[in-house]
Parts: C-alpha cells; structure tokens; sequence
C-alpha cells in the first residue's frame, strides 16, 4: 500500500495562560499524529510549541491574564513537511537580534534560562520571527519529517 | 496535577524524582516544593531523578539551574539521574551538561556522592 501524502489544516485561538501551554502541546501532537511521526521528531515540535506558547504568556502578555490575551495557533500539513505559526497580540519585540541570542533574558528575576529560540532554532529546520514594539509577534516554524519507511516483509 | 514530586532523605541526600511534565506552569509548584525542602534541613546533595519526567522545556531547565545555584551557594552539590533521552538532547543544548554531575540511577549517584563526603 503506497502511504497517502498528508495534507492538512488547522487553526486555533487560545486564551495565554501558562496551564495552556501543555494544552497547546496536545493540540499539536494530535494535530501530527496522522503523520506518524518518529518519538524525537514528536518531542522537538512539542518542545517548540511550548517555548514559543511560554514567550507569548510570559513576554508578549507579560503574564496578564484579563481574559483579553490569545494565542493563535495555525499549522499546515503539506506531503511531510509542517509549517506551524503561532501568534501573540503581545508587546512585541524591540531588539529579535538580541532575543535569539542564547541565554538572553529580559526577566532574570524568574529564573529563566534564556534558551527558547535556540531551543526552538535547534528543534525546528526553520524559524522566521516577525514582531515590532507594540504589533505583536508572528513565529513560523517549519520541520520536515522524515519518510515513512514501508516495514520489510519478512520471507518466507 | 501534571507533575509530582517523590521527596526523601538518604543520609545527607535529599532526593527528589520528579514525575510528570515540567514547563512554565508546573515549574512553580516544583520550585517552590524543592525550596521548601531545601530551607527545613541543608543536604549536602541534592540528587534529582528525572526517570519519570515526560516532558521538559526550557522552564525546566530555568529550574534545574536555580536550585543548582542555591545548593552551590550553600556549600553543596546537585546532580540528576537517570536521564531521558529527550532531557538529555535538553540538557546538552543548554550546555549544563558540562557543569552538572549526571548518573545512570539514583543508586549510583547517591553511592559517589557518599564516596566523595
């Protein structure tokens, strides 16, 4: 049987909070699930999704909670390659050169590691960041998955 | 709760086996867990057995690294155990790797670090 190419769509409001940043890792890992995708490749989109929710709760909304903060989550399937955006309608940010740098913290005081981009960079194949002071901030990240390998029939 | 933790003493190790997930929402409650335990008696290990953690993120290693800095502060040592293979992708990226003390299993770590009191 000749594996079907996965095309699909998905796009999702959801209130920042910091208790939906495991909820927008269960959305994803279903969302990928038809794919099949290996244990690491799973892990990495997973890891991803959190940093860049956590950013959005804790830097784009600094953590306010007024009911009035979203993240919006859209994520498109095309053959084996995924391309996820997610969004804030946050503060934005000042200096992108500056945020990606690892270990770069704008809140030391919550013992932050500073690491989500390069986390994000590293799990991730690709990573656009679009944002400016006071318009929010768009991350797209792209990850290509690799080929379903058809199990060896074992002879006879 | 998305996380759990397994707080006991051994000697002059405090264990702590953290079950779950740990993330920015989790991470508070385990911080402020561990804290607690740190404050009642000073160990002079702090062994974190990460066998049971699911799921790791950047939180998590915000948290790792501050109790590493409080146990070092107060003359002692933290190490973990018993590493998955995605905390330790984590844990290498971050480059804590080269600064924390890592062993197979809790009984492993506890046995060095009894050797080396």
């Amino acid at each position: 049987m000749n594996p079907e190419p996965a095309n699909n769509f998905m796009e999702i409001k959801i209130a920042s909070k910091s208790e939906n940043v495991s909820f927008a890792r269960v959305v994803i890992s279903a969302f990928l699930a038809k794919l099949d995708p290996t244990l690491d490749e799973l892990n990495d989109v997973k890891t991803a999704v959190s940093e860049a929710f956590t950013n959005a709760v804790i830097h784009g909304y600094d953590d306010a909670d007024t009911g009035n903060e979203f993240v919006w989550i859209k994520a498109e399937i095309s053959d084996r390659t995924l391309r996820l955006q997610m969004r804030d309608e946050g503060m934005g940010i000042d200096d992108i050169n500056q945020v990606r740098e690892p270990m770069y913290t704008s809140k030391p005081g919550l013992e932050r590691s500073g690491m989500g981009f390069t986390i994000i960079e590293n799990f991730m194949d690709e990573l656009t960041i679009d944002s400016s002071v006071g318009s929010g901030t768009t991350l797209t990240m792209v990850k290509h998955f690799a080929p379903i390998t058809q199990p060896a029939t074992l002879g006879t | 709760m998305k996380v759990a933790l397994d707080i006991h003493r051994a000697n002059t190790a405090l264990v702590v086996r953290v079950e779950g997930e740990l993330d920015h929402h989790t991470s508070a409650n385990v911080r402020e867990m561990i804290d607690e335990e740190l404050s009642k008696e000073r160990p002079e290990v702090l062994v974190l057995n990460l066998a049971k953690l699911n799921f790791m993120d950047s939180s998590g290693l915000g948290v790792i690294l501050g109790r590493y800095k409080a146990v070092s502060e107060s003359g002692g040592q933290l190490v973990l155990c018993s590493l998955t293979k995605p905390v330790a992708k984590l844990l290498e990226m971050s480059g804590l790797f080269k600064i924390l003390h890592i062993y197979e299993d809790e009984l492993s770590a506890l046995r060095a670090c009894e050797v080396a009191s």
